[in-house]
């Protein structure tokens, strides 16, 4: 039974790890949050480790400068693949003399940049994943800023970079109300395609059955047989005015009969 | 019984849906069909005791082929795979055609009359190297004539007859074989023929090295040249001894550069091209060179032919301003010309590339000459007695882009309908017509209204259409030659040679890149001549200067060239034109600038409007990197051209080097027109598609799946599938296949890619649909909200905007193997799409987009069956009658091309590869135009009748009333 345990918890971990993506979302000043004790006690500790990376910005074309940290778990599954979770965020707020450069970036509608290394265990690794944004589209009250990180492994493919909601074209002028950033994150790793079904036999034995199981709704007496009403209808009424002509003929006979009579007389 | 009724309704509804197969007499309509063979790269002739003369060829588009010499026509002809090219081709036996081919691993024979395959060996080899094939005449083994094949480091003798290997020559005979070995030490074997083992072998090491091509002067003597190109080196090796003996170039002619040895397998002779002359080098008995002959331009020439009397001739041709000189002299003595003739030749056909010459008997009992020769264009001309016989463009085997042009307007004033048709013979044709829709024609009859469809009046007109069936299509070649086919008969309008020998120094030999719609005029440019670009390259190194070349396409006549002075990485043409119509398009160079054509100030005045909003991204294959970029300034602080702008990066994908491997990357076509964003769903839902023209289509592989199919178990290789917004450089779709492999062949258009893999698991080839929806329009679906206006249907997107779309993804097994797929286009986009898939047997199948459709489900609900909607199988079905190639065969197909009709119902498309073929489709049938064979005689003859038929009773009946009054 105590073996079981750990097995049990490493399945789950595979299956939570297996999902489309993880999100962890805290603003700057979100507190840290505490790792669970049990995961920390099941967890081999050597699988299992501490990585931090830092976030870099640049404003229009200046160089690259520190402008965060994000630390994460870096999960070691035994098959060899590697998984980042239980992000976490530190931004740091601008100074003054960024503050007027990212006015400035305000004022002349440029972008502003920031980059991660492309491999959390050795950065830089191969290259920076550069990401920008117009400076316009971050101000709300405070700045905005949302982060999607496609992973893959210890490596990070892309970053997606923004403000959570929309950025109206064209983009208006105006300077944040608060100078604090309100920062989300969300990891995002690749999706599995489904497999490709096959349809056997049963799956079509299925489709059949259901086919039975839902008969058709039941149509009234008029949808079913109006074919056959209205001919039926058409020949009664018929046979009405016949009946009724044939009492009118008693009466037309003899007015027949004088026509004949005349036309002789003209002869 | 559940699958069978399945199937039955399968069929029922495949049935139902629209049926694209032709009638036989309808073959030739609206398609046609042209076979090429590529460019010539080897010829042998065949003409004694023959009935039927010709010549085998072979090709660089490993094409071997037999074609009458009287005619050019093709008698037969074989496409051997894309990485089987042939190295060698003879004739044995004088009833084989022998090809050895992929590096000399394949020897084949084919039977020369019909072309079929008498037998195929495979011979080992060991290292990929030159390959050789010769059959030797007096080399008799047994009543066998061995054919000797070196490849791949071996040297093989196999039998002409059944492809055995031998190795029981009767006599004990010697053959010498020279080798290199390191390029700079040559060895020489001598062989026993008769157990083929090496009897001696000796070697010698030339220290300087050995370069290029080898002239094999006579059976004990070859000439080469050193690693610097300026020393000619005899090799002699008689009885097995090597000698070298050196000759300086500038020893035999002045101011020698870098020396080049031409065509070889000359006798005691050697041609050698130094400073753009070329010069004939007699080796004599003791490697001791003299200079011949020279002659001043470059000349082209062939191997020796042995002639009557033991004598042995050779041709050269040269170019004489517009005339070609095609010279056969006598090896032996120069002075001798057996052949002096001057032909007329085409500009724009360029340099002659290739002579083969072959020599008959005339009526007097002289030697009479014929020569083929191939052009800088590909062309294959036979000349005979100073005249041209036939010719084959042979460009067109290799078009490498293509795009379409409109026709010039119908002038006011002349109408050609009414110069090519009487009344009478209008109304005649219009009587068969009748005749065969009344199935009352003879056999007659019936050909009669066939050639009649065939050669249609207005088919092959060259004006423009009202339906915009009649257009031009304009191909590249790799010989960098333009054509302009007509759609109607696919004759060729015009052709032009980009580099003809009359253009500038500077840039002796651009090579055509790429094709674009430089000017397309209408509304208020119209008396101005449409225009295409073409982008060339004066090398073949990417970072090598760039050549823009502007060409009319009514005329064919270069309008304008010009060395643009920096490289060409990419042509972006953007949605912008001037008052000219010209369009703006934006060229980027290896270092990281773009610059802005046409060079004036007015597309400059419009590009600076929109400097902020243009984007542009890279892919760097080789390192899986893709990056954006903006534009950033004028690059005034570097050089003083203000057309060029430095740009910045602004984002980048960076795929992990150990996982994934970029082999596809696709976008919609820029110039394609979407209907509607809407799309109604069966219970009167609305989905919007997400519609952008700034989506790239990425797809990767594990490295180790990169390599061949089934090179891979499942486990080890994963296809992932990317849509990348190319201003954000987000990713919008991300979806991994396990245990699928490449090759990725995809389409993309309005709001889905569809593209085919290879799964491994299941041991298929498999589809998968991806369809994008827009959500932030969801909520648009309220009437009153788009009464009151309080919608953001009209509201600008803007891709800074967090995107709020979903994708739909199905997949399907296809049970063929695709080399390219399209989609058809329309003028509107309101007619169906269907998919054209070119199969792996060269044909082309067109798919109704309605089976790569998410939505479709196994059972689907009546009302969705309504809508259209198949139900779920999986797999897609091939239908026999939908190949619009209907019997042909695109052979070695590469590309398709779509191009919108006037008409909305009608798209044309044009596929090339060896051959080309082109036909008008019809994806939702004719549903806006009366059918080509629509009898108007027919409706105009019942319209009389009905007219004549009121009238004579309108006479009866008064007539009657009469007589009824007057009783």
């Amino acid at each position: 039974m105590a073996k079981l345990t750990p097995f049990f918890f490493l399945s789950f971990l595979i299956i939570s790890s297996s999902l489309a993506f993880q999100s962890d979302e805290f603003g700057l000043e979100g507190a840290q949050q505490q790792t669970p004790t049990t995961r920390k006690r099941y967890s081999d500790p050597d699988s299992d480790s501490k990585v931090q990376f830092s976030l870099e910005h640049a404003f229009g074309d200046s160089d690259f400068s520190p402008a965060g940290t994000f630390s994460a778990r870096l999960k070691s599954w035994s098959h060899g693949g590697k998984t980042l979770t239980k992000l976490r965020f530190s931004r740091n707020g601008f100074s003054d003399e960024e503050k007027d450069t990212f006015k400035n970036l305000l004022k002349g509608d440029d972008f502003y940049r920031i980059r991660l290394p492309s491999n959390v265990i050795s950065p830089p690794g191969k290259e920076f994943v550069v990401a920008s944004v117009r400076a316009r589209c971050l101000p709300r009250d405070g700045l905005d800023e949302h982060f999607v990180i496609h992973m893959e492994g210890a490596n990070i493919l892309a970053l997606s970079y923004g403000s959570l909601g929309a950025c109206q074209y064209p983009r208006q002028f105006k300077l944040p109300a608060k100078w604090s950033f309100n920062s989300h994150t969300i990891l995002k790793s690749s999706e599995q395609a489904p497999r490709t079904p096959i349809f056997t036999e049963e799956i079509l034995g299925g489709e059949n059955a259901e086919g039975e199981v839902d008969p058709p709704p039941e149509r009234s007496f008029w949808a079913k047989y109006w074919m056959y009403l209205i001919p039926l209808g058409l020949v009664v009424m018929n046979a009405v005015t016949q009946a009724t002509n044939m009492a009118e003929e008693q009466t037309g006979g003899q007015t027949g009969g004088s026509q004949v009579q005349q036309s002789a007389r003209r002869r | 019984m559940a699958i069978k009724a399945s199937l039955l309704l399968l069929v029922f509804l495949s049935s139902t849906i629209v049926s694209f197969s032709l009638y036989e007499d309808q073959v030739g309509l609206m398609d046609w069909h042209q076979r090429y063979i590529g460019k010539v790269k080897h010829a042998v002739f065949h003409t004694q005791k023959a009935g039927r003369k010709r010549v085998i060829v072979s090709t660089e588009e490993n094409v071997v082929a037999s074609l009458d010499l009287r005619h050019g026509e093709i008698f037969w002809r074989h496409v051997l795979g894309t990485n089987d090219a042939i190295d060698g081709v003879e004739i044995a036996l004088g009833k084989y055609v022998i090809t050895l081919s992929s590096q000399g691993s394949t020897l084949r024979a084919w039977n020369l009359p019909d072309g079929q395959m008498v037998w195929e060996t495979s011979l080992h080899s060991a290292q990929i190297s030159k390959s050789l094939l010769s059959v030797p005449i007096n080399l008799k083994v047994d009543k066998d004539y061995p054919i000797l094949a070196f490849g791949g480091g071996y040297l093989h003798a196999v039998s002409a007859i059944d492809g055995e290997r031998v190795l029981q020559p009767p006599e004990s005979s010697i053959i010498y074989v020279l080798g290199f070995l390191h390029s700079s030490e040559a060895v020489v074997y001598q062989i026993d023929s008769k157990t083929g083992e090496v009897v001696a072998e000796k070697s010698m090491v030339f220290p300087d090295g050995f370069s290029g091509a080898v002239s094999s002067v006579s059976s004990d003597k070859i000439v080469v040249l050193d690693s610097t190109r300026s020393i000619l080196v005899t090799i002699g090796f008689l009885d097995g001894d090597i000698s070298f003996q050196k000759t300086p170039v500038s020893d035999l002619v002045e101011d020698s550069g870098n020396a080049e040895i031409l065509s070889p397998l000359l006798s005691n002779m050697v041609a050698v091209k130094v400073n753009r002359r070329t010069i004939f080098v007699r080796v004599g008995g003791e490697g001791k060179l003299e200079v011949v002959d020279s002659l001043s331009d470059e000349t082209a020439m062939s191997v020796s032919l042995p002639v009557a009397d033991d004598q042995v001739a050779f041709a050269s041709a040269h170019h004489e301003g517009s005339k070609i000189q095609l010279m056969v002299k006598l090896v032996d003595d120069l002075e001798t010309v057996l052949l002096r003739e001057s032909i007329e030749m085409d500009q724009h056909r360029g340099r002659v590339d290739k002579v083969f010459i072959n020599n008959y008997i005339k009526t007097d009992m002289s030697n009479g000459f014929r020569a083929l020769i191939v052009m800088e264009d590909h062309s294959l001309l036979l000349l005979q007695q100073g005249a041209i016989v036939w010719s084959r463009e042979e460009g067109l085997a290799s078009v490498t882009d293509v795009t379409t042009a409109e026709l010039p307007v119908e002038k006011d004033g002349v109408s050609v309908a009414k110069v090519e048709h009487t009344l009478v013979d209008w109304l005649k044709g219009h009587m068969l017509k009748l005749k065969g829709s009344l199935l009352l024609a003879s056999p007659e009859d019936v050909a009669a209204i066939q050639e009649m469809r065939m050669k249609s009046s207005g088919r092959s007109k060259l004006t423009r259409d009202h339906n915009g069936f009649r257009k031009l299509f304009i191909a590249l070649t790799r010989a960098g030659k333009l054509f302009a086919l007509h759609t109607g008969d696919g004759r060729i309008v015009w052709s032009m040679l980009l580099n003809s020998p009359s253009k500038s120094e500077a840039c002796e030999r651009p090579s055509g890149i790429s094709l674009y719609q430089w000017q397309v005029p209408h509304h208020h440019a119209m008396d101005e001549n449409p225009s295409v670009l073409v982008v060339g390259r004066c090398g073949s190194d990417s970072s090598a200067p760039g050549v823009l070349s502007f060409v009319d396409v009514y005329t064919g006549k270069e309008i304008s060239s010009s060395d643009i002075g920096h490289s060409v990485v990419r042509v972006m043409p953007l949605p912008f034109t001037d008052s000219t119509e010209q369009r703006l398009h934006l060229i980027a160079d290896t270092e990281g600038h773009v610059h802005l054509y046409p060079k004036t100030s007015e597309a400059l005045s419009i590009f600076q409007r929109e400097f902020q909003n243009v984007y542009w991204y890279t892919v760097e294959g080789d390192d899986g990197i893709i990056r954006g970029h903006g534009m950033k300034s004028s690059c005034a602080g570097e050089t003083a051209d203000e057309y060029c702008f430095t740009t910045k990066e602004l984002w980048t994908v960076v795929f992990p080097s150990e996982s994934e491997k970029i082999i596809s990357t696709l976008t919609r076509k820029p110039n394609e027109v979407v209907h509607t964003q809407a799309k109604v769903n069966t219970d009167q839902d609305l989905l919007y598609k997400y519609v952008s023209r700034n989506l790239l289509f990425v797809a990767t592989v594990s490295p180790k799946g990169a390599g061949e199919i089934g090179s891979v178990t499942p486990e080890e290789s994963a296809l992932v599938v990317y849509l990348i917004d190319t201003i954000t450089g987000r990713i919008l779709h991300r979806l991994s296949h396990q245990g699928c492999q490449g090759p990725v062949h995809a389409v993309f258009s309005e709001n889905w890619v569809v593209y085919h893999y290879f799964n491994l698991r299941a041991h298929k080839y498999e589809v998968t649909v991806v369809e994008i929806y827009d959500q932030s329009r969801a909520e648009n679906k309220n009437v009153w909200k788009l009464v009151l206006g309080k919608h953001n249907l009209t509201a600008p997107i803007s891709s800074y905007s967090r995107p709020e779309m979903f994708t739909k993804s199905q997949s399907y097994f296809f049970a063929q193997s695709v080399k390219t797929i399209a989609v058809t286009s329309t003028a509107k986009g309101i007619t169906s799409k269907q998919l054209l898939i070119g199969t792996i047997g060269d044909q082309i199948l067109a798919l109704d987009k309605r089976f790569v459709d998410p939505r479709r489900t196994l059972n689907p609900s009546q009302a969705e069956k309504e809508e259209g909607i198949i139900p779920l199988t999986d797999s897609l079905p091939i239908i026999p009658q939908s190949y619009i190639t209907h019997s042909l065969k695109v052979e070695g197909l590469r590309g398709i091309v779509t191009a919108p009709a006037k008409l909305e119902s009608t798209t044309h498309v044009f596929a090339y590869g060896v051959d080309l073929f082109y036909t008008r489709l019809a994806p939702s049938k004719t549903y806006d135009s009366l059918a080509d064979d629509f009898s108007y005689a027919l409706l105009l003859i019942t319209i009389v009748a009905l007219v004549a038929a009121i009238y004579i009773t309108w006479v009866i009946s008064e007539k009657k009333e009469l007589s009824e009054k007057w009783r």
